[in-house]
């Protein structure tokens, strides 16, 4: 039974994991390349999952609204380069705190006023509903393994992109020296349009995903943020393989924490209190971990080589 | 120059002296209107805008002005929001509060400035045992009855082992208490998660599924969009196909829609109902879909009675509202038409009242709606009583 419990466990922590990635990949390029802290990254994983609603009521067919909420999230995140953050670039980090907190108001009452406040409906597309049995007795439910799946294929897709193409040679570059890749006659303003709008479209695709499964309603990006800050932290900043190790790592060990510490505590401490303490030392875990990554290796697992 | 400085302060002193005729009644209603729950918020503020049609914008048949405040789901703003009415608005009654631990932090401005406060949800044990007050009121409940009646039913249905499961804040913490207080079965495990941000229950779910022997029910409290979450994931598991969710303010007409499917045939304890027959919740529940096309919440009904409680006392008095022993006095008789059909207060001023079973089932617009199916518990006090000071 234990075993059993370790695997479905695990799995859980995975999937929670990947979902942390598609929120971290886009902020950790985001704050590498582009030096900017962008707190209004999760209001963009709460339009995803609104315009999946949205498409969702219009078309019927949650195939169809994925990845037309994926683009409307992506036009969304264009936008808001071009329009506000592009005067934020040569500021300071307060001031580009301050301003994308603004547009994190801006988002919430725009979605409330534009959609109610009434959370949305978003269910579960016919064809994903029920559980499978990858271990017999532990049955997972479907929609969560197909989540694993779309995210480690994102992974892989970015690994290409960033690897193997021009483009990503040019993102690999703009993490490591800015000024250098300016000076070397490659059209910056265009380059930072171009990965906003990836971080968008993957931060929109993290809500699609997580529409069917949590409450489409305001703020819900926030909830995310924290933790996907986290996980940059702790992956190092600018890297999208050091935000992938970081998002499985947390992901896990939240997962594996909320689980089993209130029994690991139980041996040793009186029952009420193992009941009491293991939850709240359980969702302090992550962040005893980041300080211990902190400690040993301060720019994090995998910061981008600067010369 | 310095004389009508002084005229001009004086004649201020004069216009802001509070008057001993009052001529106007001013309640300050303090809700949450934006972030994630605000749909509760405007349920409330609906049904409190329903009661002043109903009484012809008068309460206690003096003009009435109501001055709505947003605590943001934060008990630091809920208390900012509080003070700004006793000391600003120098509002004559308080009323509202959804979150117990946000009337915590804000009850003490109103009840030091002896201003009456009445809550339209929210009900810590705090305020109902050592703690209770002669300016505190509830037209809800008090945090533990609810799930009481929850344990009543389980032990009537000979349910043996039950997983509790709820939110680690003082009105979650409260539920299971109520819960276990009268559940007479074994608890198979109780988690307390992580309070507002916790919204992915697969890890608890994996536990309860390990569990041997197998709990027969899972009893849970997520208020708000919490409660659509869970629910969510509890049918997405495949847990409620395996083990039977009995839930206490989870399934609402706040949540429903946005739950589907999932949250059909879900069983919880309630003092009150859409469907509760009595004259006064037909004209309630009918006026209010007529006027804004859905259907009410406990969230407003509650705030329905608030208000026609507080126009009861004003109308006793009549409008002598300075003279606060009268005014409790008055309140204390509970002298009006609730939608519950039936209440009176408690020595601590909570009300002791009737509780059901309700189910949640498909409305015959295709919607989703709740039944009542029974009585669970009669005439039903809380538990702290006891423990209040107050003798009347």
């Amino acid at each position: 039974m234990t075993a059993l419990l370790l695997v479905e466990q695990t799995l859980n922590g995975l999937q929670l994991g990947i979902m942390l990635f598609l929120m971290s990949a886009g902020l950790t390029l985001v704050f590498g390349i582009m030096n900017l802290i962008n707190l209004a990254h999760g209001s963009l994983y709460m339009i995803g999952a609104y315009f999946a609603a949205a498409f969702l009521t219009l078309t019927g067919s949650f195939l169809l609204a994925a990845p037309l909420a994926v683009l409307a999230t992506l036009a969304i995140g264009v936008a808001v380069e071009i329009t506000v953050l592009r005067t934020l670039y040569a500021r300071d980090h307060l001031d580009q705190v301050l301003a994308t907190f603004g547009l994190i108001l801006f988002f919430n009452e725009g979605v409330r006023l534009l959609f109610g406040a009434e959370s949305l409906y978003l269910d579960l597309p016919p064809g994903l509903k029920g559980q499978v049995e990858i271990v017999p007795g532990a049955p997972y439910p479907l929609f969560r393994l197909v989540i694993i799946f779309v995210g480690l294929a994102v992974a892989a897709a970015l690994y290409a992109l960033v690897q193997k193409t021009r483009l990503g040679a040019l993102i690999r570059a703009g993490a490591s020296n800015r000024e250098m890749v300016g000076a070397l006659g490659v059209d910056i303003p265009r380059l930072f349009t171009l990965v906003f709008g990836l971080g968008a479209a993957l931060a929109g695709l993290g809500g699609v995903m997580a529409g069917p499964i949590v409450s489409v309603q305001t703020g819900m990006g926030e909830e995310i943020l924290i933790l996907a800050f986290v996980v940059i932290v702790i992956g190092g900043i600018g890297s999208v393989r050091g935000a992938l190790f970081a998002a499985l790592a947390i992901g896990i060990l939240d997962t594996m924490g909320r689980s089993f510490l209130a029994e690991i505590l139980a041996l040793f401490l009186p029952r009420e209190a193992a009941q009491t303490a293991g939850p709240t030392i359980a969702s302090m875990l992550i962040y005893l971990f980041m300080a211990a990554i902190l400690f040993f290796r301060p720019r994090g697992l995998f910061p981008p080589k600067v010369r | 120059m310095k004389i009508r400085i002084a005229v001009a302060v004086a004649a201020l002193a004069v216009f802001s002296a509070p008057s001993h005729a009052a001529d106007k009644i001013k309640i300050g209603f303090v809700t949450t209107l934006t972030k994630a729950p605000a749909i509760i918020g405007k349920h409330m503020q609906d049904a409190v805008e329903l009661a002043l049609d109903h009484l012809d914008r008068k309460i206690g048949g003096l003009p009435t002005e109501v001055v709505y405040k947003d605590d943001e789901f934060d008990p630091e703003i809920g208390k900012l929001r509080a003070e700004e009415l006793v000391k600003r608005d120098r509002v004559d009654f308080v009323a509202g509060f959804i979150w117990s631990n946000v009337l915590l932090q804000a009850r003490h401005a109103v009840l030091r400035s002896e201003t009456f406060l009445i809550s339209s949800n929210a009900g810590p044990h705090e305020l109902a045992g050592k703690e209770c007050s002669p300016y505190f009121f509830s037209t809800s409940w008090q945090n533990d009855q609810t799930p009481e009646a929850m344990g009543k039913y389980l032990n009537d249905n000979a349910v043996k082992r039950v997983f509790v499961i709820s939110p680690n804040y003082p009105a979650g913490k409260d539920m299971v208490a109520g819960f276990k207080r009268a559940y007479k079965g074994e608890t198979s495990g109780e988690v307390l998660t992580p309070w507002p941000q916790h919204n992915d229950w697969s890890a608890e779910f994996a536990r309860i599924r390990a569990i041997n022997p197998r709990p027969e029910a899972v009893f849970a409290f997520y208020p708000g969009g919490a409660g659509i979450n869970f629910v969510k994931q509890y049918a997405q598991s495949g847990l409620k196909e395996l083990i039977p969710l009995y839930t206490v303010f989870t399934t609402d007409s706040t949540t429903l829609r946005a739950q589907g499917d999932a949250a059909l045939g879900i069983q919880s304890t309630m003092f009150w109902g859409p469907d509760l027959p009595n004259e006064t919740n037909a004209k309630f529940v009918g006026d209010f879909k007529k006027k804004y096309g859905y259907i009410p919440s406990f969230y407003a009904a509650q705030s329905y009675d608030s208000i026609m409680l507080i126009d009861s006392a004003v109308r006793a008095v009549k409008g002598k509202i300075e003279d606060k022993d009268a005014v409790r006095a008055a309140l204390r008789r509970a002298d009006f038409k609730t939608v519950r059909g039936f209440m009176r207060f408690n020595t601590n001023h909570f009300p002791i009242q009737n509780f059901y079973l309700q189910e949640v089932v498909k409305a015959p617009d295709g919607g989703f709606d709740t039944r009542i199916k029974g009585v669970v518990l009669n005439a039903h006090a809380d538990a702290y009583g006891k423990e209040c000071p107050m003798k009347w």
